[in-house]
């Protein structure tokens, strides 16, 4: 069992947890004690939702979440189309108060703090959680000043081209782009764009990187470089994926969630935890359904 | 292939056109038969000014756009005429194009959609659609006693007659900017808030710049529509005759007499000598000519920036 000793590059407190996750699954099915959602020991949670229950007005898109999200690992949102996997994720960086008349219930903490307390400010929020959308959308600027975007706006701290270099080498494009950095931003393949959003958004030096469906819109070698690259980032970042692609789930996650749509058109958490366990020893009959593709 | 088939032959004769297509041809014959009215009444407009209005450029050629006005068509010209109309131009710019263009920000970018905002969309739509003499009578009301007021004289200058179309071009140039803005997609929004963007920074760093070429592109046509409007310089009292320009500073020209070119084509039509039917023409020409201008300008404009997303 590895310690986790290196402090996280964050800014805020860092409250450690050391528990096993003991959230009742959402089928009343008796649990066995191995396959009990465990997390690592003196594995540190950056994000923990507890009972959140998202609204588009009076219609409740997601129901009762209550997960863990653990830091420098790869969680995996997976479930069929529309169960609010990214209505979930995009409650995670506070993305969904761009829309209007929205509410949230429920408590989502941050290393332990309220995300959404009367005195936190949103901005602040999406600088330490950054986003990748699932279709590339770099800025019509130049590859430099796309991946400068966040630096600049929020106070340079250090030099900026080393912030830009240093952004780009770890979303591995550096090598393909360091000499047209000038060139813009959307003359770029689909992959590379992608990578250099993930530039973009690491550029900010987040805690926690949201990622929805990041490879739906693009090929399959792009698709494995991003995944690799996720690989990589996670020595650094914590990620949340939603990916509709259960192969990428199975090969990329350390935890994965397991959402679906209940009667009432509200998303539920059904299964959480270790990916090896939720493929290959589910505990929840909907679980094993889906992840042997019997629907969804 | 020499024998074809019954089955070849069968599909050749069915894919061929049934009977010819009556109601089809007459249509397009119609559209056809309408475009060309319509270009010709307009062709008969500008080949009957330039036939009539030619001949003074011709005779009188720089000298014509050079003179002040005069009662006398024989040295009658549009110099003060082109003056004003440019002066125009920069005051109407410089009013309606901050105002109109924060205008069009905050309604697409801050305000909540409610009744309240819905319903001050609409209106700015209705005062586009205003008839240009009643911003006339506007600006002798309200324009020129402020004019009055603050700088003394009449009032009645080409400051006042400025804002006047200033104000009638604000719905236009608010209208455009709005689309324009309301037309940078989402996604450039969501991806600036994403990386910690406040809303003036996704506003001014991202959107704004995107939608640059629409804005300009109806601020010039916005324009266009100022520089020819007569009803609310007839209103405000542009003059047709004569007036002096020549030894006062340029201070005093702003708050004296002015002119510009649409209510000299107005009052030189008014002018019983036969002379003048000419100088009017010859005035329309000019006038035409800065219309085309601005217009070329808006297309140059959005063709330079046009993007695809």
């Amino acid at each position: 069992m590895q310690q986790t000793t290196a402090a996280p590059p964050a800014r805020d407190p860092v409250a450690i947890r050391i528990e096993r996750a003991d959230h009742p699954p959402a089928d009343p099915s008796p649990t066995g004690s191995a396959g009990s959602a465990a997390l690592s020991v003196d594995s540190e949670i950056v994000l923990e939702l507890q009972d959140v229950s998202f609204f588009y007005g009076s219609f409740r898109a997601v129901k009762d979440i209550s997960i863990r999200v653990p830091a420098r690992r790869i969680t995996a949102l997976i479930g069929p189309s529309g169960c609010g996997k990214s209505t979930l994720l995009r409650t995670m960086n506070r993305m969904n108060d761009l829309i209007p008349n929205t509410r949230i219930d429920g408590r989502m903490l941050y290393h332990s703090q309220d995300l959404y307390a009367r005195d936190v400010d949103p901005v602040e929020v999406r600088r330490r959680i950054g986003m990748v959308f699932q279709k590339p959308n770099p800025f019509p600027k130049s590859i430099y000043d796309n991946v400068a975007f966040g630096p600049r706006i929020n106070g340079l701290r250090g030099n900026l081209d080393d912030i830009v270099e240093s952004s780009l080498r770890r979303a591995v494009l550096w090598d393909e782009v360091k000499d047209k950095l000038k060139q813009s931003g959307l003359a770029l393949s689909g992959g590379q764009q992608q990578r250099l959003c993930i530039a973009r958004a690491i550029a900010t030096e987040p805690d926690v990187i949201l990622m929805d469906e990041p490879c739906s819109a693009l090929d399959p070698r792009s698709t494995l470089q991003i995944e690799e690259l996720m690989a990589e980032l996670k020595e650094n970042y914590t990620i949340v994926i939603v990916t509709h692609n259960m192969q990428q789930a199975a090969r990329a996650s350390d935890q994965t969630v397991f959402m679906t749509m209940a009667e009432d058109r509200a998303g539920y958490v059904v299964e959480h935890g270790p990916t090896i366990e939720i493929f290959t020893n589910p505990r929840n009959r909907l679980t094993e359904d889906y992840v042997s593709g019997r629907f969804g | 292939m020499s024998a074809a088939s019954p089955a070849a032959v069968a599909v050749e004769r069915g894919l061929r056109a049934r009977s010819i297509d009556w109601r089809g041809t007459v249509f397009q014959l119609l559209l056809l038969a309408s475009l060309v009215l319509t270009l010709a009444i307009l062709a008969t407009l500008v080949v009957d000014v330039v036939q009539r209005g030619w001949p003074v450029f011709g005779e009188r050629g720089s000298d014509f756009l050079s003179s002040p006005l005069s009662t006398r068509p024989a040295s009658a010209g549009i110099a003060q005429g082109i003056a004003g109309t440019a002066l125009i131009a920069v005051f109407v710019a410089l009013f309606a194009f901050p105002l109109g263009v924060m205008t069009a920000v905050y309604l697409e970018e801050y305000a909540p959609d409610n009744r309240l905002s819905r319903a001050i969309n609409i209106n700015i739509r209705n005062l586009a659609g205003v008839p240009s003499v009643v911003y006339g009578l506007l600006g002798l009301a309200v324009f020129v006693p402020l004019v009055q007021g603050l700088a003394g004289g009449t009032g009645r200058n080409i400051i006042s007659a400025s804002i006047t179309l200033g104000v009638l071009v604000l719905p236009i140039v608010i209208i455009t900017a709005a689309e324009a803005i309301r037309a940078v997609p989402r996604t450039l929004r969501e991806a600036g808030y994403g990386v910690g963007a406040s809303r003036w920074e996704v506003t001014s760093r991202l959107v704004l710049p995107a939608a640059a070429p629409g804005i300009l592109t109806g601020t010039v046509l916005g324009l266009s529509r100022a520089l020819g409007e007569t009803a609310p310089l007839v209103v405000i009292g542009a003059s047709s005759t004569y007036f002096s320009s020549g030894d006062q500073s340029f201070l005093e020209s702003l708050f004296g007499s002015f002119t510009a070119l649409p209510m000299i084509v107005f009052g030189w039509s008014t002018r019983p000598q036969d002379e003048f039917r000419a100088l009017t023409a010859a005035a329309i020409i000019a006038l035409l000519a800065v219309t085309l201008a601005a217009n070329a300008v808006a297309i140059l404009l959005r063709n330079r920036y046009e993007r695809t997303w």
